[in-house]
């Protein structure tokens, strides 16, 4: 079913995230991607400059769109939650979702919206399955406060974490079929691919998916 | 011909305006959506800066309601600085040390660009009432014929707010291969059954004033003076919100302790209306306010595209930039949602913003550093996609 491919660390002398350059990596030159809860532009720029693609955005932030729009890039004030249902199908050659869907309401619905407005979905999200968080809750009895998701449990935007395996059996559920999946280390390095499932979903501080409509 | 009103005398602006003025003879008429022509006609307009050797650096900045083509310079029937000069002058957002800057005065206003006031070369009356209708699309074929006068094959931005925001749809729409960039601000596709209210509301105020006379006022020698201040005063109402009415003026006493039992202006915000009102009709025509009313409320974008405002934008390359703001009820945040998804659909590049104020719909032409800021980000990086120094 999955075809998780082995990808060598990509240098980060520029100072991309590596995820982000996974997600470029993941991306066809020239392709037309819209980025849900896009942040500063990172990522969108990272992909016109790389790529060549035609990049919009929605953000949630004031200060994020602002900052998009001085870099040029098209992005709009909105919420994944209420605003991608405005979108027509096939809009788009990538959405990409990128350490969002666990901040958002109805991530299944997101889910969908995701595979319906464009021809593949690219979603990375914190692994709640990771060792340390499960020691944080096995042995310390406490919500995990870890560098991928840093608040307390109280005021944290983050409402609907999931684990590797949760995030695999919603794929299954919406009828996505999983054309890369990758597990990155806490250095942002992929997993060997051939550890098994239970592994990637122990050692991967994050998960990232390239979807396709079934 | 006797003149009951005072000086400052609005109409000194309309034919021979203190600003620069393109006319165009019996055989250049405007073709008006009313379906007549307008011939002769002539369009009162202001530049700021230069028009580089590509002439790609044209920053067109279209007016509200009741503006003019003063945008940056010192209004020569007010004496106050130029409506927009917080957004427009040399090292602001629209900066004229780099961009050539027009303003133009709207077809049906009152400052130079023909009008109801404007002498009616038949009869060599006003116009009054037997000027056309206009709508906004023809302000838009007006500020066209300019451009084409001026020699400028395509603009680099169309900018405004409000009106000026329908205006830089309607640009986007009839001329989207002359619109590089575009910024509606503070506007929307279609004015609401609300917005069509309240201005009927300022038109009846305007007609009921006997001084009106059936809109022939000025060959008769009056003015409808008490009535185009109510209309003002009305209007002005909807350009703020409760949130800017209470913290200016919250329940304050006008010159006074307690309240005088009467109908005097005890509340400042009384007196503040009052002046409003005053002052507006001393430097704008009351038919002139008929007709420019009249032509937002005629504007739906999407009617003339089957329905679909998406259709409207269809194949645009020019990239977009829509601005809102929190407290502005008189055109919602959710009129420029409406517009931003519509050129999603149209698969259009389009930014959009939110501004944080409680300054209502007057905002985009206050001090307000977010919509500056989301303003010059978003020129500055069309700038340097066009190449503009």
């Amino acid at each position: 079913m999955t075809s998780a491919t082995f990808l060598t660390p990509t240098e980060d002398r520029a100072g991309h995230r590596l995820d982000f350059l996974l997600v470029t990596d993941m991306v066809e030159p020239g392709s037309k991607v819209l980025d849900i809860g896009c942040g500063d532009g990172s990522l969108l720029a990272l992909l016109r400059d790389r790529k060549g693609v035609d990049g919009r955005g929605i953000e949630i932030s004031r200060e994020g769109v602002n900052t998009c729009l001085a870099k040029g890039l098209p992005v709009i004030q909105g919420d994944a939650d209420t605003d991608l249902a405005d979108y027509p199908d096939d809009a788009f050659d990538y959405v990409i979702l990128s350490q969002t869907i666990q901040a958002t309401r109805q991530p299944k619905v997101v889910l969908e919206h995701l595979l319906r407005i464009g021809r593949r979905a690219i979603v990375s999200f914190p692994n709640f399955g990771h060792w340390s968080v499960r020691f944080d809750l096995f042995f310390r009895g406490r919500m995990p406060v870890t560098r991928n998701m840093p608040y307390s449990w109280y005021d944290t935007p983050n409402i609907h974490f999931c684990t590797i395996r949760d995030f695999v059996e919603l794929c299954r559920e919406v009828g996505a079929t999983m054309e890369k999946a990758v597990a990155l280390d806490a250095g942002g390095r992929p997993i060997r691919v051939t550890l098994p499932w239970w592994a990637w979903n122990l050692l991967g501080e994050q998960g990232v998916f390239l979807l396709k409509r079934r | 011909m006797v003149r009951l009103s005072p000086p400052p005398e609005p109409r000194s602006q309309v034919d021979d305006p203190s600003s620069l003025v393109a006319r165009f003879g019996a055989d250049e008429p405007l073709m008006m959506d009313a379906g007549v022509p307008l011939a002769p006609w002539q369009i009162g307009y202001q530049t700021y800066g230069r028009l580089n050797a590509d002439r790609s650096n044209a920053v067109l900045i279209c007016h509200a309601l009741t503006g003019d083509q003063h945008v940056a310079n010192v209004s020569p029937l007010t004496g106050k600085p130029g409506w927009w000069s917080t957004m427009v002058g040399p090292g602001k957002p629209v900066d004229t040390d780099r961009f050539f800057v027009i303003c133009a005065n709207v077809i049906g206003g009152c400052m130079g660009t023909t009008g109801p006031a404007s002498t009616n070369p038949v009869t060599g009356q006003p116009y009054a009432l037997d000027f056309p209708v206009v709508t906004i699309r023809d302000m838009v074929r007006a500020q066209a014929a300019l451009i084409d006068r001026l020699g400028i094959e395509s603009l680099f931005c169309v900018i405004g707010g409000s009106m000026g925001g329908m205006q830089v749809l309607q640009w986007a729409a009839s001329y989207p291969d002359r619109v590089f960039a575009a910024l509606p601000i503070a506007t929307a596709a279609r004015h609401s059954a609300q917005n069509i209210a309240f201005h009927e509301v300022g038109r009846q105020a305007v007609m009921a004033d006997p001084d009106w006379r059936g809109g022939r006022y000025l060959t008769e020698g009056t003015r409808p003076s008490k009535g185009l201040a109510v209309a003002r005063m009305g209007a002005h109402i909807t350009y703020l919100s409760e949130m800017a009415l209470h913290r200016k003026f919250g329940r304050n006493y006008q010159d006074r302790n307690a309240p005088t039992f009467s109908f005097d202006a005890d509340f400042q915000i009384e007196s503040y209306l009052r002046y409003q009102g005053l002052s507006f009709v001393e430097r704008f025509d009351a038919n002139s306010y008929l007709y420019v009313t009249r032509a937002m409320d005629y504007f739906d974008l999407a009617a003339e595209h089957g329905g679909s405002l998406a259709k409207a934008f269809k194949g645009s390359a020019t990239r977009f930039c829509v601005i809102s703001f929190t407290s502005d009820w008189l055109f919602p945040t959710s009129d420029s949602r409406a517009i931003v998804h519509a050129l999603n659909a149209a698969a259009a590049s389009v930014g959009f913003v939110e501004v944080e104020s409680d300054k209502g719909h007057d905002a985009f032409l206050l001090e307000e550093p977010e919509m500056f800021a989301a303003a010059q980000g978003f020129i500055d990086a069309a700038a340097r996609a066009r190449g503009i120094a």
